[in-house]
């Protein structure tokens, strides 16, 4: 690698000679730089984008050069598109669909480890195994038994975010049992049985001792489960019909696969709003999820 | 799964148990039980009747709903349901079962269920022009080709109304009233108050005025009420809500002959066992219906020319991307990590920060914003970057797949940066230390000995990133809809598809939807990602034996 020793900072108080210090650490400061303008690039873009008034396509490309705030008001002031319901729906259903699966897994993860029963092992191995059939591959049946269920009970059927929510529990045993089965086994079973002996039933062992201890994989989970029903696009776009009822990733898909490069600040207005909430979970939960991560989940 | 009560005297279960509480006596587990019963609280034990009220009163309506529009099948399902769960709820011990039941409820109906229930649809012929059964594709057929009868007399009409379901009133010239609706052959109605010639009132109907008649206009003319319970009896249909008449289908089905007849030209339509009635000349009516077609839909994938060789080379490309897209992260993602795994690097932590924004930004939205930057025409990297030429990123098909790879590599290196880091600082240095001290060189030290262990402890993941990609659907379908879209395929198939979105397009997207062959592509997909994986675990496996 080629190096340009006036562009790279003086390393003043280590007393190292440049070249070394170039040898050791400051090429690593290179990499760095051009990885860092690689992933924030795109984000800067689309930023620059969404401050653009009446921008298309075109007009994006002169970043930061026109500055408004536009294209964020125009965003829920469309009654084609509305932006403010898809946004309030990604939520609902984030939301609730992640505490029924954080609720589901738990009281799962709390049989797996805390109960000997027979049947156990078969039940931790099927779980692994049913989650090489991915939801998103029986997503014709889905919509299918969606569609039958939805003539006789239109309430949990397709275009109900009833129904959606209902599909998206179907998932929630699986990995999530096995990031929290892991960490309920750190918690003594000492103190379990201490409650017992206190007079405590298992109902009130759960719900008061063990889940408050065990709060902090309740809460990477909550995030994985949030982040992973707000992004399907899948189940949601072949479930969700009315406009009204869509979430953010079916709706802004269809916006801008129907009108590409005209309302293109509009999109990238409601792309970074869509994006706020995701980003700042996540890097204010990094440490933890970073730890789920390894234990072998993926985006 | 069989869900007892614990078995502590058996020996197996006693030894799996890891921290060894010793198995309790008979008295032990009585008091136990004693403390239980004492401690479950009063207020507990009302939210739990209620829930289980509540659940049951549900499964109740369900039930008899279902028994109601002919589903006894279903029906008894949910009412054994009902049961199973009270029982577990409402016994003493089969403790696991409780916790087990919710989550496994879920699995089994949304998970599995639709494991089987895909299986079953790919051996149909489901899919537009055969969505129903055989009485309502007959239905259908002469609904579609209604024409009034010439010279029919005039029904009096009025409409009315019960649980949201319409009907049609009508006072025939002889002056006799008959009711019915669109599921319902008309039939004579006792007890209804003529005023004017028009009924005003039917007992347990409302008859609709002027107001909601103009309210529900659409579909009080797309409505047709069959005059009897033979379909060749024609039906009634309205223009105004004021008067009715008789149409009858072009077509008569005769049911011992099992066959529609065109009444204009003759011609006879017969069923052939290809869910549809056809013509002599092979001439389909369509709608048809649902049958079961056995292995067609993977015969037609397998020998269907149009179909055969697109499927391939989006096999062959959907391995090639999953493949890839692992392999580009990973050696992205190792790279970084190994160059921020310095101790005497500063600011490594703002670097980590800023790469893991990609990751932390919506899946979704990524490949849309880059769909945007990568615009032939407009796109920022056309533009920009390249000062106006016009590079088809999306359109021009080896393009295509280089942008999808280079969109997947920003989307997925820091997930490969983040676990690589992980793995690389569980490796102890001394290993590297004592393999340099043996004169390795640190690129030769860092190959023969931290990768091996390193593949070791991450080859699971890679396994699992490399069946998420096989079927990243969002990316492909959101970055370039899998096009640039291939003109001489009998599908909608394009360069970029991958099976899944290839499953996706065939099933939802056009006018024709073939639910059966999308089906059958899935189950396909699933043997395939099953196979692969269960190969590389095996090997994993064996590499962990080496070490």
């Amino acid at each position: 690698m080629s190096i340009d020793t006036d562009s790279a900072p003086r390393p003043l108080r280590t007393g190292r000679p440049i070249r070394v210090w170039m040898r050791q650490t400051g090429w690593r400061h290179l990499v760095g730089a051009v990885i860092v303008v690689f992933s924030i690039f795109p984000l800067v873009y689309v930023f620059s984008a969404s401050l653009n008034p009446g921008g298309t396509l075109i007009t994006a490309n002169s970043l930061f050069r026109n500055m408004s705030l536009d294209s964020y008001v125009e965003l829920f002031d469309r009654p084609q598109q509305p932006y403010a319901a898809w946004f309030g729906n990604t939520l609902f259903i984030g939301l609730t669909s992640s505490a029924g699966s954080v609720l589901l897994g738990a009281l799962a993860a709390y049989a797996f480890s805390r109960m000997r029963f027979t049947g156990r092992r078969v039940g931790l191995i099927t779980l692994l195994l049913v989650q090489m059939f991915p939801q998103l591959l029986a997503m014709v049946a889905i919509f299918l038994l969606m569609l039958s269920i939805g003539e006789i009970f239109p309430a949990i059927g397709v275009n109900s975010q009833m129904g959606l929510i209902l599909v998206y529990l179907g998932g929630a045993l699986g990995v999530n049992t096995y990031l929290m089965y892991g960490f309920f086994n750190t918690i003594p079973q000492s103190i379990d049985e201490a409650a017992r002996i206190d007079g405590a039933g298992h109902a009130r062992i759960f719900f008061t001792i063990i889940l408050p201890l065990v709060s902090p994989i309740l809460a990477v989970v909550a995030l994985l489960s949030f982040i992973a029903t707000t992004n399907d696009f899948v189940v949601a776009s072949v479930l969700l019909i009315d406009p009204d009822k869509q979430t953010l990733a079916v709706g802004l898909y269809q916006f801008i696969s129907q009108e590409t490069s005209q309302n293109w600040s509009i999109f990238a207005a409601g792309a970074v709003l869509a994006a706020i909430i995701p980003v700042a979970l996540f890097l204010a939960l990094q440490k933890y999820i970073i730890g789920g991560l390894t234990a072998g989940s993926v985006k | 799964m069989t869900t007892t009560s614990p078995a502590p005297e058996k020996s197996p279960a006693a030894a799996e148990h890891p921290r060894g509480r010793r198995p309790p006596g008979r008295r032990h587990r009585q008091a136990e039980r004693l403390a239980e019963a004492a401690s479950v609280g009063w207020k507990l034990l009302v939210v739990k009747i209620l829930i289980l009220g509540a659940l049951n009163a549900v499964a109740v309506y369900a039930a008899l709903v279902l028994f109601a529009s002919d589903q006894p099948l279903v029906g008894g399902a949910v009412v054994v349901a009902g049961i199973l769960i009270s029982w577990i709820y409402f016994r003493r011990g089969g403790l696991p079962a409780k916790y087990l039941l919710p989550g496994v409820a879920f699995l089994l109906i949304f998970q599995i269920f639709m494991v089987l229930y895909s299986g079953y649809v790919a051996f149909t012929n489901y899919g537009t022009g055969h969505n129903s059964d055989k009485d309502d594709a007959v239905h259908a057929i002469m609904l579609q080709n209604q024409e009034r009868v010439p010279d029919s007399p005039t029904y009096s009409l009025a409409v009315a109304e019960r649980f949201g379901e319409l009907s049609f009133v009508v006072t025939d010239p002889a002056g006799d009233v008959f009711i019915g609706s669109a599921e319902q052959p008309l039939e004579q109605v006792d007890g209804a108050v003529v005023d004017a010639g028009r009924v005003v009132d039917v007992p347990g109907h409302d008859v609709l005025d002027f107001a909601e008649v103009l309210q529900r206009q659409g579909e009080i003319t797309q409505l047709a009420v069959p005059f009897s319970e033979d379909p060749n009896a024609g039906m009634l249909r309205t223009q105004d809500a004021q008067s009715a008449y008789l149409y009858t289908s072009r077509y008569v089905y005769d049911a011992e002959a099992d066959t529609m007849t065109n009444s204009d030209t003759g011609t006879v339509y017969a069923d052939a066992g290809e869910g549809a009635f056809s013509s002599p000349q092979g001439e389909e009516l369509m709608p048809g219906w649902r049958i079961h077609v056995g292995l067609d839909n993977f015969v037609r994938a397998a020998t269907e020319p149009t179909i055969r060789g697109p499927l391939l080379s989006v096999t062959i490309w959907t391995f090639a991307f999953a493949f890839l897209s692992v392999a580009t992260t990973f050696v992205l993602g190792l790279f970084l990590a190994i160059v921020f795994n310095d101790a005497r690097m500063r600011s490594r932590k703002y670097y980590r920060l800023i790469m893991i924004l990609p990751y932390a930004f919506p899946g979704f939205l990524s490949a849309l914003v880059w769909a945007g930057m990568l615009n032939q025409e407009f796109g920022f990297v056309n533009n920009v970057i390249f000062g106006g030429a016009q590079i088809p990123w999306l359109t021009d098909a080896l393009l295509a797949k280089v942008s999808i790879l280079l969109v997947n590599l920003w989307l997925g290196f820091p997930y490969m940066f983040l676990v690589c880091t992980g793995a690389l600082q569980a490796i102890p240095d001394e290993l590297t230390e004592a393999a340099q001290m043996d004169g390795a060189r640190p690129f030769q030290a860092f190959r023969m000995i931290k990768l091996p262990l390193l593949l070791v402890s991450l080859a699971p993941l890679l396994i699992s990133a490399f069946a998420f990609n096989f079927n990243n659907l969002t990316l492909v379908y959101m970055l370039t809809g899998g096009g640039p879209r291939d003109l001489d395929a009998g599908i909608n198939v394009g360069a970029t598809d991958i099976l899944i979105t290839l499953v996706y397009k065939v099933a939802f997207v056009g006018a024709d939807r073939d639910y059966g062959l999308a089906s059958a592509f899935a189950i396909i997909i699933f043997l395939l990602v099953g196979t692969v994986s269960v190969i590389a675990f095996r090997q994993t496996k064996s590499l962990e034996e080496l070490n």
